[in-house]
């Protein structure tokens, strides 16, 4: 591999690490042919791990980082005096088949700055999944990074070669959208949303290639001051009006050479990691945002806590619940029980009665869960009342930030 | 009651388990009259005379524990695996779904650290590039926990069927050449190559995604152990990026904003706008470049007539003669609405026609290539084109022929026999017709003749309307 790809590597995948995303879960199963090269399973695979604890699963890379907008919280804005580097789409390609006949990666994750105009960027994009599709017998995963301001017919050609799509919200408000995003509307997001999430719908019902993975989305958290109660009102809205398969929250982080509209200090990590948990609680166990938001201290998710003990603290008058009995959309709400752990103890309890270290075996977070579960052998009592049970529960500290 | 020995191979001895387990049952014996030992090339002498007995039916959530499980390296595996298989057989069938029963929990446990080795290994083997500049042949050493070799093969195989390539490992090592899996004996580290020229590109590329403001080696580590380490040629750079991750957020955080040293580019940034197709030629173009979205289509039908036309006829898609002419509305039922405009008085080279859809799908049926109807999300992807082509015309009167044309010009689907006669398109005045083709499909001449006249009258409307005032948005009197 030349010197001069290696540099322009280093520089457009550096550019691209601020986006969360790395799945590469969701494409239907596929093999290589004969000739081809590559293959999806369900789940996706991380081949490798940084020391961020992040996985890395596509490769993830700009076509090139110079950009025409100036959005504030982004290392690629205009304003930037970053170095820039465009890859041809045909270095982009090379890279891509030649990472994953080395088993690398799962595939490609294609986004890119903005130059010319988002159309002919966007055909630039689209021309590289093309040619590894077509040229290359690709099926490996491809993310394609769709841009809301492109002429609809690229955005209805996108889906034709990607496994999934995304456009990134960013900005959980329209109001920080126009202030920190001046290029950027509210509008053309949503409307690219919907068009996508309307034709993923139809292609699936016709069993026809439409970004079969679905789409996805981002959200910076703590480069405004919008709360996690707001935030996860947006994402309530954005599973059920564009049905986002992720909404992925991205803990605004320092970059090189920051806009000076920026907050100086970042949100502690912490906080990302609660806004999965509660985002999680929303789409596997039944939780409306509302509730989430009442038992927040002024739209803010406690730290200390994970968001189901938090609701499950201030509810106290719902528990306990007995695992040989209760429904299972009761059991969802036990803090320490995970949707895997309900469906076990939902089929055992067919053929046998549960005592608690039976339980044991079926969950890791019994030390949560006895509080507010009645087993064969054992009854919490007075143990959920206790004014310190929040203090007895929290987890201990981990090293999650450098500014915690 | 004596004890039986029953000896396997060394490894993940799979026929060997299921050939003693239907010896076994069909002697019925107990597992607690079982010893199971391992060897490396078992012989008769070694154990029990295992002899052919009928298969035993397991349900297939047990058989595909099993198959996990005989993987494990744990010495004690064919037992358990054996007790599950029992109880299984004896009465319990649905044991695996009392996951905290204490076997089915053990034996879950080895299936879950089989998969995770299994998932590890698809992860992390490094295939390297061996010599030869002609030759595309990869060989990669990995050294998995458990004895998952020929369990890994057909991952390996569905994703790079069309390369040579070679994994070896400690415990055995297989080739697949493109045609046919081989397996071979246990190979050292030296036998792979030890370098590949992409790997430091790789290396670069992993040292960029880490982000510095973000350090957690223990998330990292929960991952991707530290038993992997020596054979992940990117992990060397992991101690530098730890080392160097707080210095380079502290000069990020210190760093005061910067101006920008570089003028706000205007001129691109006007432009950049500007990027929207401003003639039918340059729509067109973009439509042909984008090919069929169903293959088989010779070209793509553009719409056809004057730039500014009164009305504009959209009919669904191309058929077989449209597509070999490149024409719209020229096959029979082209011919057809030529005959009713003419004698609504309708100057077809007054009008533009065009389809919703600009590519031909059809059915081969020997040398007949039968027109196939568009489906909704196929009508949809050529929608954003309709839409422009409109705007590019900008016509008094939009017509709708037949239902697809109504999808396309709407956004949702509506019958006909409802929508028929005068309709609003966005800001567009309308009016919904059905498609002259469906003239021809009418079975009995009587029928026919009443439809061409309704046919006929809406036509006749249609010119009225368009000759509607452009400024009042009048219509003639005859018209209403």
């Amino acid at each position: 591999m030349d010197e001069k790809l290696s540099r322009k590597l280093r520089i457009l995948a550096d550019a691209a690490k601020y986006d969360a995303s790395c799945s590469s879960s969701g494409a239907p199963g596929r093999k290589a042919d004969i000739d081809g090269l590559g293959s999806t399973t369900g789940a996706g695979i991380c081949h490798a791990y940084t020391p961020d604890g992040r996985c890395v699963s596509l490769l993830k890379i700009l076509l090139t980082n110079y950009c025409l907008f100036d959005c504030a919280y982004c290392v690629n804005r205009r304003s930037s005096n970053v170095r820039r580097a465009k890859f041809s789409v045909d270095e982009v390609v090379t890279l891509t088949v030649e990472f994953y006949k080395r088993n690398y990666i799962e595939g490609l994750f294609l986004s890119s700055g903005i130059i010319r105009s988002p159309d002919y960027t966007m055909e630039q994009m689209l021309l590289a999944a093309k040619k590894l599709r077509r040229d290359h017998g690709f099926r490996g995963y491809i993310h394609l990074k769709t841009i809301p301001e492109a002429s609809p017919w690229l955005i209805e050609e996108a889906g034709l070669w990607a496994d999934r799509l995304s456009i990134n919200l960013e900005l959980p408000t329209e109001k920080s959208l126009e202030r920190l995003a001046p290029e950027k509307d509210g509008a053309s997001i949503e409307g690219a949303m919907a068009q996508m999430s309307e034709r993923i719908e139809e292609a699936r019902q016709e069993r026809r290639h439409f970004s079969p993975a679905g789409q996805t989305t981002q959200v910076i958290v703590g480069a405004d001051d919008t709360t996690d109660a707001q935030v996860l009102r947006t994402s309530a809205k954005l599973y059920s009006h564009y049905a986002m398969k992720r909404v992925y929250y991205s803990a605004f982080s320092p970059i090189p050479d920051s806009s000076a509209i920026l907050p100086l200090k970042p949100p502690p990590l912490m906080r990302e990691n609660r806004l999965y948990q509660a985002d999680w609680l929303m789409r596997y166990y039944g939780f409306q945002a509302e509730e989430i938001a009442a038992s927040s201290d002024r739209g803010m998710l406690d730290l200390d806590i994970d968001p189901k003990l938090a609701w499950a603290l201030r509810n106290r008058h719902l528990f306990p619940v007995d695992v040989n009995r209760a429904e299972r959309e009761i059991l969802l709400r036990v803090p320490g029980l995970g949707a895997r752990a309900v469906d076990k103890i939902v089929a055992a309890r067919r053929h046998t009665t549960l005592r608690l270290k039976d339980v044991a075996r079926l969950t890791s977070g019994l030390r949560r869960a006895k509080a507010f579960l009645i087993a064969a052998d054992h009854h919490p009592k007075a143990k959920l009342d206790r004014q310190d049970l929040r203090e007895r529960l929290i987890e201990k500290p981990q090293q999650l930030s450098l500014f915690a | 009651m004596n004890l039986h020995r029953i000896t396997l191979r060394n490894g993940a001895d799979l026929d060997g388990f299921r050939r003693a387990v239907r010896w076994l049952m069909a002697e019925e014996l107990a597992p607690q009259h079982i010893v199971w030992s391992l060897d490396d090339a078992p012989s008769l002498f070694g154990g029990e005379e295992v002899r052919d007995a009928p298969p035993v039916a397991l349900p297939r959530s047990v058989a595909r524990l099993v198959e996990l499980g005989v993987c494990h390296s744990d010495p004690e595996r064919y037992a358990l695996l054996y007790q599950l298989v029992w109880r299984v057989l004896n009465g319990e069938r649905d044991l695996l779904e009392i996951a905290s029963d204490p076997l089915v929990h053990r034996v879950d446990a080895m299936a879950r650290t089989v998969r995770r080795d299994l998932h590890k290994m698809y992860a992390f083997v490094r295939f390297r590039r061996m010599g030869g500049e002609n030759l595309e042949r990869f060989a990669a050493w990995y050294e998995p926990e458990h004895f998952i070799l020929e369990a890994s093969a057909p991952f390996f195989i569905d994703r790079f069927r069309s390369l040579d390539w070679t994994i070896l490992t400690p415990i055995g090592s297989m080739r697949w050449d493109r045609h046919a899996l081989s397996f071979g004996p246990a190979a050292r580290r030296e036998d792979a190559p030890d370098e590949d020229s992409f790997e430091e590109g790789w290396r670069g590329y992993y040292e960029s995604v880490f982000n510095p403001a973000r350090v957690n080696p223990a998330a990292m580590r929960a991952e991707m152990p530290k038993k992997y380490w020596r054979n992940l040629p990117e992990t060397a750079s992991i101690p530098g990026l730890i080392q160097t991750a707080s210095q380079r957020v502290e000069i990020m955080i210190e760093q005061e904003a910067t101006m920008p040293t570089k003028r706000t580019p205007e001129r691109a940034l006007e432009a950049m706008w500007d990027q929207e197709p401003k003639t039918l030629e340059e729509l067109n173009a973009i439509i042909a470049k984008a090919g069929p979205l169903v293959p088989g289509a010779t070209q793509a039908v553009f719409g056809e007539g004057p730039k500014r036309a009164d009305i504009m006829f959209v009919g669904e898609q191309p058929g077989d003669q449209e597509d070999l002419q490149g024409r719209p509305f020229v096959g029979p039922a082209g011919k057809l609405l030529d005959k009713a405009m003419r004698e609504a008085g309708i100057d077809r080279g007054q009008a533009y026609l065009t389809n919703a859809v600009k590519h031909f799908k059809f059915e081969q049926r020997g040398h007949r290539r039968i027109h196939a109807k568009p489906t909704a999300g196929e009508v949809k992807h050529y929608r954003p084109w309709l839409m422009k082509e409109l705007e590019l015309v900008r016509p008094k009167l939009v017509v709708a022929l037949g239902a697809t044309a109504v999808l396309a010009l709407t956004g949702k689907s509506t019958p006909i026999s409802r929508s028929r006669g005068r309709a609003r398109f966005g800001t567009y005045d309308g009016y919904v017709t059905v498609h002259p083709s469906y003239l021809l499909r009418l079975p009995d001449e009587a029928t026919k003749r009443e439809a061409y006249e309704a046919f006929l009258n809406d036509l006749r409307r249609i010119h009225d309307l368009a000759k509607a005032d452009p400024e009042t948005g009048e219509l003639p009197l005859a018209a209403e």
